[in-house]
């Protein structure tokens, strides 16, 4: 069965970046502008993972992050942070929230796809 | 009639029950639990002003002048209501310095001077010796009275020979008594509390039998106070003492006697005495502040009465009035209530003679005998360890010389005027004190001079205008002078000084003696600053409420000196246990355990003159202790540095909480100031922040389009293009990124290079818009310009106005809806001022971003289409529009597109520039 | 006290003692008519004294506490 991945960012750049590994590596992709947006999108699709970036119009990622662990029904969905603000508060904050991964912007390419890989194979 | 052995032997049981009181008194000082040591002892004491020419002379001054007597006892009713003022400083004064007497207050207080002191002697001992007299006279006509030894008109008649006649012995046994009693010891703070239970006894005494007398003559002799002021009034004489004209008298006169009894109750050495010497606690005073005043009162109330009986039972002109109170109850055949007054008499005569005595024996012993012994160069020297017997012997000595004098003035003046008339003349007195007390007391200027020419030339007017006229009215001098003035010049006529008429001669006396002292002590006074040593005493008289506040009495002494010079010179005059007793207190004060380890500072110096002041008065110890110790003398100038030092170390301490309370406030600020320093810290953490976002932003795309690129040969070639273009765009962005980031940088740390020329804005504001058309024309949007003819030349940097402009018109070319976008962009100039607004039809800005679009990485609009951009194009704007005196701001409501502006201030005569360069153009 | 309400006080008490025991106010009573049977100026005198020293003591015994 495909994995669904839903991508959430608001840079345009990135999205269609992400969105070529993600669809190379043969995932099912969808994508989030802004993090009300991927809330919504979360719960109607119920991705096995989110890649999510943390600075958002309207609901940051943390938010989104927050809201989605505290659901029990999307206790499935993995989120693998993605920030351009490397300070490890930043770092901390994000793990705290329940994200299951963080990586730095800018990411390797390879790195992010041994993740995406890993955290989806984990069960 | 009563037999003389009776009333002899009960005079003598009454001074043996005032020696058991004064006895009793003293043995409990020494027990520590005083007698006197409460309000109403003091207050009973003070009423020792009640002599007998109160118990006697205020019926006889009411016999002849109605309510007359009466200003004698509503002055110091008033005078009292002012002692919280007057007489607490006084104690005070006393207390702190050891002051024992007038004349040593007043030495004291100008310089310690030892001639002042001993005016002040002459001067009491003058004004009051008669006044001793009197009382010696009224015991000796009373006895007399008592015994049948009397005319018709009951004048009493002398035993012819001086040694028969008992007033003699009465002198004698009270000389005895106020030695005992008096100077049983020197004490340091020459208190006597036996003497002053003795005297509040005899106060009760005088009182119970004066009301006794009364009551007998008003509800005995007469049926009450209606029934006496009745019958006078049905005798036209009588009823002439009912008012203040019937009895002769003034208006001016009521006031100068009340003022002479007000200073009088202060100034009369006996009054010093009781009021401030023997003062134990200064809150007595405030009972006696009403309890004396209500004294004087309740002994009043039936002299009238008394007065009235007299006149109106044996006739006016028959009796003497001043024996009333004796032969109203005699003549009715109440012996024992005669006797009753007599006692009541001789009580007020021996309260007055002891406690006149005993200050005065002060006065002469202090400020007229030492000042003479301490002239003897080998009394200085001498090598005698103790003194204190000699001192003693002068007291002693003085006191019985005092009361012999008083004996022969009574002996030699017999009925004379000058005796009957003396307690006035005595008010008058003392009475010139009063300038240099109280002038010394609340003013800083006075100087020894002042206060010497003052007492001088008061004396002198007292004398000649009361004393002498009082002699010649005795008959001892020719009256010839009283009449024409001295050597017939009528306006030295003593009793018309000047010509001045119209005042009675007490107010007379008063009004000039009162002048020429004021005067003098005034006006000598100012002729020059006080010395050194007046200037410091001046300080610690006048402040002395204020002392800890200000300079120390010790802080005006320099010098050296030695303990082993210091405690033998004290222990000479005050024995040497009672030295070393006060030394070591003093050692203990200062937690020395042993006297020789003492300093001798100028506070021991302090401490010793001090101690000898209260024995042998301020002046003599002054020249003691400067006798032993190596001083240097303070001029003006230092004891006024002294005085600025203390004023100084309490503006010192002034400043002191001004410091910590502008510590206080700097601690504020800094505080305030390092919450801001971290404000701006965490601000700049932010930027930072902001700026490593912005940067990987566009980093993140580059390498991972870049990494795609070189990972996969597979990806088809117009992906590779796409994402190339991508890559590239990206870049662009990340330049313009760092760019401005330096840019601001450079503009905000005020690095920024500023090339200034003279621009036409019409032009630049032209150029900009050529520039940015090709942007309008892909986003299908009109540009509208709107410049007038000629606008004045600007001095500014031209390519920063550029960049101004260029990030304006891009920032409305993003925000304008695609293909219908409408961009008005219009110059204008007025008020010194030119000004650029560009308006788009955008979707506007809401009014929370409002103010904060102008903040760095703040962009406005949905992110989600936010078009391409660094959030510092605007703030860099602001920036630039400032550095040149300008403003910059947005005006929108959402939905009808914003409207960015900016003014610009043009330079003075920039108008005529603008008109020069129009002409060029044209 | 010295400074306080009560010096004050006093020093009120002082003036109106000395306006009352003083022309112009002594003249109102010094006249030959009697008060109680009693002569005009004689009651008045003692009893403004009175007054006074009772005023007085108020002052400064309330001053005490």
């Amino acid at each position: 069965m495909t994995k669904k991945i839903l991508i959430v960012d608001d840079e345009q750049n990135i999205v269609i970046s992400l969105e070529f590994l993600m669809k190379r590596e043969g995932y099912e992709v969808s994508i989030a502008g802004d993090g009300e947006e991927a809330v919504a999108r979360i719960r109607r699709e119920e991705p096995d993972l989110v890649l999510l970036d943390v600075m958002m119009p309207r609901k940051s990622g943390f938010e989104v992050c927050q809201e989605i662990k505290s659901d029990p029904a999307l206790k499935a969905v993995r989120i693998l942070m993605l920030t351009a603000k490397g300070r490890d508060t930043e770092v901390a904050k994000g793990l705290a929230m329940g994200a299951d991964a963080y990586m730095t912007k800018p990411f390797s390419t390879k790195e992010l796809v041994e993740k995406v890989r890993a955290m989806l194979s984990e069960r | 009639m009563l037999s003389g052995g009776l009333i002899v032997s009960v005079s003598f049981a009454y001074l043996l029950l005032l020696f058991a009181v004064a006895y009793f008194g003293d043995r409990r000082a020494d027990q520590g639990r005083s007698i006197i040591a409460n309000p109403w002892t003091y207050a009973l004491s003070l009423a020792v002003y009640c002599t007998a020419w109160t118990y006697f002379g205020s019926v006889g001054r009411a016999a002849s002048g109605g309510v007359w007597f009466l200003p004698i006892y509503l002055g110091p009713t008033l005078g009292f209501a002012l002692s919280w003022l007057v007489i607490l400083k006084m104690i005070r004064i006393a207390k702190t310095y050891r002051i024992t007497s007038i004349a040593d207050f007043i030495a004291s207080r100008y310089g310690k001077s030892h001639l002042l002191g001993g005016l002040v002697s002459i001067i009491a001992v003058v004004g009051t010796v008669p006044y001793i007299a009197l009382q010696l006279k009224a015991i000796s006509s009373g006895y007399a009275l008592l015994i049948g030894e009397h005319d018709a008109a009951y004048r009493s008649i002398h035993a012819g020979s001086w040694l028969q006649d008992s007033t003699l012995y009465i002198a004698l046994l009270l000389a005895v008594f106020t030695v005992l009693f008096g100077t049983r010891h020197l004490d340091a703070t020459e208190r006597h509390e036996g003497m002053v239970a003795a005297i509040a006894f005899e106060s009760v005494v005088k009182l119970v039998a004066f009301l006794a007398v009364g009551l007998f003559v008003t509800y005995g002799l007469f049926d009450g106070f209606g029934d006496i002021f009745a019958r006078a009034y049905a005798d036209a004489d009588l009823a002439g003492l009912f008012t203040l004209d019937g009895a002769g008298g003034s208006y001016g006169g009521w006031f100068a006697l009340t003022l002479l009894a007000m200073l009088s109750v202060i100034f009369l050495p006996r009054q010093f005495q009781v009021t401030v010497v023997e003062n134990v606690n200064e809150q007595h005073l405030r009972r006696a502040t009403w309890l004396f005043p209500a004294y004087l009162l309740a002994i009043n109330v039936f002299v009238l009465p008394i007065a009235l009986g007299g006149l109106l039972l044996f006739g006016q002109g028959a009796v003497d009035p001043d024996t009333f109170v004796l032969t109203l109850p005699l003549v009715h055949g109440q012996k024992w209530l005669a006797l009753l007054a007599f006692v009541g008499g001789l009580s007020a005569s021996t309260g007055m003679v002891i406690v006149e005595t005993i200050a005065l024996s002060t006065m002469v012993c202090n400020d007229l005998v030492m000042p003479l012994l301490l002239r003897l160069s080998r009394f200085k020297q001498a090598a005698s360890p103790d003194l204190t017997g000699l001192l003693l012997a002068i007291r002693r000595g003085a006191i019985l010389l005092v009361l012999l004098l008083g004996y022969v003035y009574f002996r030699l003046a017999g009925e004379a005027y000058a005796l009957v008339a003396i307690g006035l003349i005595s008010f008058a007195a003392v009475a010139q004190f009063a300038p240099a007390m109280l002038g010394g007391m609340y003013w800083r200027g006075g100087t020894r001079e002042g206060a010497l020419a003052g007492l001088a030339g008061g004396f002198l007017l007292w004398t000649y205008t009361l004393l002498l006229p009082s002699f010649a009215k005795s008959g001892w001098l020719d009256p010839a002078f009283l009449e024409h003035g001295l050597f017939g010049l009528a306006w030295l006529k003593p009793e018309q000084l000047f010509g001045l008429q119209g005042l009675d001669n007490i107010s007379h006396a008063l009004f000039w003696s009162m002048a020429a002292n004021i005067g003098c002590y005034v006006l000598v006074s100012v002729l020059r600053s006080p010395t050194g040593q007046e200037a410091s005493q001046a300080t610690l008289f006048v402040d002395v409420f204020r002392r800890g506040q200000t300079a120390m009495p010790a802080s005006f002494w320099r010098g050296s000196a030695e303990v082993s010079d210091l405690l033998p010179l004290v222990a000479r005059f005050l024995g040497t246990r009672r030295a070393m007793d006060a030394f070591n207190d003093y050692a203990r004060t200062r937690g020395v355990a042993h006297v020789q380890e003492l300093k001798a500072d100028a506070g021991l110096v302090h401490f010793a003159e001090t101690l000898l002041a209260g024995a042998i008065g301020s002046a003599s110890a002054r020249v003691m202790v400067s006798s032993v110790v190596q001083e240097e003398p303070l001029g003006l100038d230092e004891v006024m540095n002294i005085l600025d030092e203390a004023s100084q170390v309490r503006a010192y301490s002034h400043q002191l909480e001004e410091k910590s309370r502008a510590l206080q406030a700097a601690t504020d600020e800094l505080r305030r100031a390092n919450e801001q320093l971290k404000e701006l810290d965490r601000l700049k953490d932010d930027f930072m922040s902001s700026v490593t976002h912005e940067l990987r932003t566009p980093l993140t795309s580059i390498r991972a389009f870049s990494e795609m690129l070189h990972d996969d040969p597979r990806i088809d070639l117009a992906e590779r293009t796409r994402f190339l273009g991508i890559i590239v765009s990206e870049t662009a962005r990340l330049t313009r990124l760092v760019n401005q980031v330096l840019d601001m940088a450079k503009i905000e740390s005020g690095h920024a290079e500023w090339h200034n020329t003279d621009i036409d804005m019409r032009q630049l504001v032209e150029h900009a818009v050529g520039t940015t058309a090709q942007l309008f024309r892909d986003r299908g949007a009109a540009v509208e310009l709107s410049l007038p003819d000629a606008v004045p030349l600007l001095r500014a940097d031209h390519d920063r106005m550029v960049q101004v402009m260029l990030n304006l018109l891009s920032n409305a070319a993003k925000f304008v809806p695609a293909g219908e976008g409408r961009v008005k962009v219009a110059l204008t100039h007025g008020g010194g001022e030119l000004r650029v607004d560009v308006a788009d039809n955008g979707p506007g800005i809401p009014p929370e971003s409002a103010a904060v679009i102008f903040e760095k990485f703040r962009q406005g609009g949905d992110q989600r289409s936010r078009p391409q951009g660094t959030g510092l194009g605007l703030p860099i704007s602001k920036q630039i529009v400032e550095h040149f005196g300008g403003r910059l701001w947005v005006t929108s409501s959402p939905g009808e597109g914003a409207t960015f502006s900016f003014v610009l201030p043009l330079a003075e005569g920039a108008a005529e520039s603008a008109a020069a360069a129009h002409n060029e153009i044209e | 006290m010295r400074r306080g309400l009560a010096g004050q006080r006093l020093v009120a008490a002082f003036l109106a003692g000395t306006l009352l025991f003083n022309y112009p106010v002594l003249s109102l009573f010094d006249r030959l008519e009697t008060a109680f049977g009693l002569p005009l100026l004689y009651v008045y005198v003692f009893a403004a004294w009175a007054v006074l020293i009772a005023l007085i003591a108020w002052v400064v015994e309330r001053g005490a506490r």
